[in-house]
């Protein structure tokens, strides 16, 4: 066995000077070890001047957090493709099909033909063109309610039979006979009450057979239909869409990959070296500006070409709004990710975070439809906040000034929470 | 390969890089660091040599600033941490963790230039990459490195930064008998150009290859320190005799044993220290033969800091 103590394999350098500057800043220059080295035997050279010695560090580390994101294709699909998904299969569900109509369905009454109750309640309905009714057995009509097909089953009343007997029968192409010789008694609507829609076929199927059975109106009102934009679902919806969206890749993206950095030792190794705090912090929160501005864009961008929905504010303002936004969830998913020690910990704080606010924060559905002592909860919530503000500029194309007080309630969520999470941030 | 002559080489300067002084940290009920006191001149490579758990990793995070110590003062070039000055001092240090991962989806020159921007002065990020060996992989992923390239790039990101002081925590663990000689030429490099390397191992090959001095850690307290050579000939002895009896034989019947210098022993494996295995090897079977013993195994080796270690603490390295 070699003695291997005491025979280093080290150059001796008895003339060396103690370290100066000059060795301090290049003790390595021009002595690279290999046979590739280069500049052997030439004088070291001293680097002094890096070209890397310009870059900010802020830069560099915004730079680091951009590439490993556009890197990892998972977290792409998540912030542009999932959201435009999301947008059309919501906007196909609820699309407009001209006006509405309701469904209801007729209980057979045994006896077919022209001259029966249900048939004669079928010819009237049918003139009608917001209601749309079907003819079923008993069985199949309980079926179709309970399965919600129909909204509302009428059952004809059992004594009713074509009671008198009408001479003109069966003129097809003339407009439906009144049904003023049917017997007025013993009409059953069935409906659950609860349901929105059967509330509606009851008022709509009521009227017409109450006009039917010969009941004039009494006040003269003339309908206009109104076909305002912002008024359809989907134009609801887009902007709710961008917020949430804004929301989820603003939290996620900062969450995972502060607490990722976390576990594999990463933000240890960052705070053995000069790098200021902040811009660690903040290189997290420019990084999102750059997908900000895509995320937007995507989803704005499909819901006015596949749906129309046209933004009706000003598009720099648009830009502002969502940036403050975007940065008040940055700062929270930082904030969330401050002091977690693992994946399973950030993702768990993360659904606590934003589910209350998916819920709330009026992204599918108005936010003014929960109870009143819950709203001044819920006009605090940042995403709130965001889809209001989002929803007077692509809506209603009201001026920015307009939703101050959003736009206020987002910063100071986005500042409060990045101060709190520079003070509490764990390296280690 | 040269020996140095003297016990220090001659670029270590009378300067202290790192010094401590009755340095204590816990753990809850653990104690990690127990009342350490050390000096690490400039230019010196100094090691740490420890089982795990001896304290090792503390003792170097105390140093880097990264953890604070319960008791005793630590200067790292002449100033503590926490006295208002730690960026200046973090820019003159370079620091490489056991257990870092880095971003698998950066490649190996975005790696070492994320790092070289945090730094006001340092080298070229090509230039490092070049001085580890990586050229091949400048522009690979991270995440497509092997386990010695990866450390390799970690050292690099460690060295962009043209550091005064180098910390090394167990650089070479996991690596491959190719790899490991790599660092080690890669450490031999920056410490012949006048950098200083606290560095922590449980491999004594590579404390007496690379260390000017080690101090030998066990138990968060420092047991012995010296520079290897010094360590070895404490032992008074050039040869270790290694065997396991079945049956018995008193360790005092085995000291007087002529040739021997030391005896340990632990549940029938002995290790004996001696100054001539020729001498002592006939006196060993034949006192073996008189206790009508049996020896079922028998190893001799130069004497190594391993040794030490075992005659200190009755213990191995690897499984203390």
């Amino acid at each position: 066995m070699p003695d291997v103590i005491g025979a280093k394999p080290r150059p001796s350098l008895e003339q060396s000077p103690p370290p100066t500057d000059a060795v301090k800043t290049g003790p390595l220059t021009g002595a690279a070890p290999g046979p590739e080295a280069s500049g052997a035997g030439g004088a070291p050279s001293l680097p002094g001047t890096s070209r890397y010695r310009s870059v900010n560090p802020l830069l560099e580390l915004t730079l680091a957090r951009i590439r490993e994101f556009v890197r990892e294709p998972e977290a792409v699909f998540w912030v542009f493709v999932f959201p435009v998904l999301l947008a059309v299969a919501l906007g196909i569900a609820f699309r407009e099909t001209g006006p509405a109509t309701v469904q209801v369905a007729v209980e057979a009454d045994g006896r077919q033909g022209p001259g029966s109750s249900s048939g004669r309640l079928m010819e009237w309905l049918e003139g009608r063109s917001d209601i749309e009714a079907v003819l079923l057995s008993p069985e199949e009509a309980a079926r179709a309610l309970r399965t919600g097909r129909v909204a509302l089953v009428l059952q004809p009343s059992p004594s009713a039979a074509a009671a008198t007997g009408n001479p003109e029968t069966g003129e097809t192409g003339s407009p439906p006979r009144p049904l003023t010789d049917l017997d007025s008694e013993g009409l059953v609507y069935r409906y659950d009450p609860t349901r929105p829609d059967s509330r509606v076929a009851r008022l709509v199927l009521d009227d017409a057979l109450q006009r039917g059975m010969g009941r004039e109106d009494v006040a003269r009102v003339r309908d206009v239909a109104v076909a305002q934009p912002g008024a359809r679902y989907i134009d609801f919806l887009i902007p709710g869409l961008v917020g949430l969206n804004l929301m989820g890749s603003g939290m996620w993206g900062l969450g995972f990959a502060v607490v990722q950095a976390r576990t594999r030792k990463l933000l240890k190794l960052l705070a053995a070296t000069p790098m200021r705090r902040t811009h660690f912090l903040l290189s997290f929160m420019l990084s999102r500006l750059i997908f900000l501005a895509l995320e937007v864009v995507a989803v704005v961008s499909f819901g006015w070409l596949a749906f129309g929905v046209s933004v009706h504010g000003s598009i720099l303002e648009l830009g502002v709004i969502s940036l403050v936004g975007s940065m008040s969830f940055a700062g929270l998913g930082l904030l969330v990710a401050a002091r977690t020690r693992t994946i399973e910990g950030v993702s768990g704080l993360m659904n606590l975070v934003m589910l209350p606010m998916w819920l709330l924060s009026g992204t599918f559905f108005a936010a003014t439809r929960f109870p009143e002592f819950w709203q001044p909860v819920i006009q605090v919530l940042p995403l709130t906040a965001l889809n209001d503000a989002l929803r007077a500029n692509i809506n209603e194309g009201l001026p920015l000034a307009a939703s101050l007080p959003d736009v206020l309630v987002m910063a100071a969520w986005g500042g409060a929470s990045f101060l709190l999470a520079l003070r509490w941030f764990r390296w280690q | 390969m040269f020996a140095t002559a003297s016990t220090q080489p001659a670029n270590v300067s009378e300067e202290v890089a790192l010094s401590c002084r009755s340095l204590v940290k816990h753990y809850g009920e653990v104690v990690a660091v127990d009342g350490i006191h050390l000096e690490v001149r400039m230019g010196e490579c100094f090691g740490l040599l420890g089982p795990n758990g001896a304290g090792k990793t503390t003792t170097v995070e105390i140093f880097e600033g990264l953890t604070i110590p319960d008791g005793g003062r630590v200067e790292v070039l002449g100033q503590g941490w926490g006295e208002g000055n730690d960026r200046a001092l973090r820019e003159r240090l370079a620091v490489q963790l056991q257990e870092t991962q880095f971003a698998d989806r950066l490649t190996v020159v975005e790696t070492i230039a994320m790092f070289r921007s945090l730094y006001k002065r340092g080298w070229e990020p090509d230039e490092v990459i070049r001085l580890v060996e990586l050229e091949e992989k400048r522009d690979a992923r991270v995440g497509k490195l092997s386990g010695g390239q990866k450390q390799r790039l970690a050292i690099a990101c460690a060295l962009a930064a043209a550091p005064d002081v180098l910390f090394l925590d167990e650089p070479t663990t996991g690596l491959d008998p190719q790899a490991k000689l790599q660092l080690w030429d890669l450490i031999e490099t920056f410490r012949s150009r006048g950098g200083t390397i606290l560095l922590t191992t449980h491999y004594m090959e590579e404390a007496s290859r690379l260390c000017d001095r080690v101090a030998i850690m066990d138990h968060g307290k420092v047991i012995a320190l010296d520079t290897p050579n010094a360590l070895v000939e404490s032992l008074g002895a050039d040869e270790i005799v290694e065997f396991s009896l079945e049956g018995f034989v008193a360790d005092d019947r085995l000291s007087r044993l002529p040739g021997v210098r030391g005896v340990r022993s632990r549940d029938g494996n002995y290790l004996l220290t001696v100054s001539s295995v020729a001498e002592a090897l006939p006196a060993l079977l034949a006192e073996v033969e008189i206790h009508q013993a049996r020896l079922v195994g028998l190893t001799t080796h130069t004497a190594t800091l391993e040794d030490v270690f075992v005659t200190l603490t009755g213990r191995k390295l690897r499984d203390a």
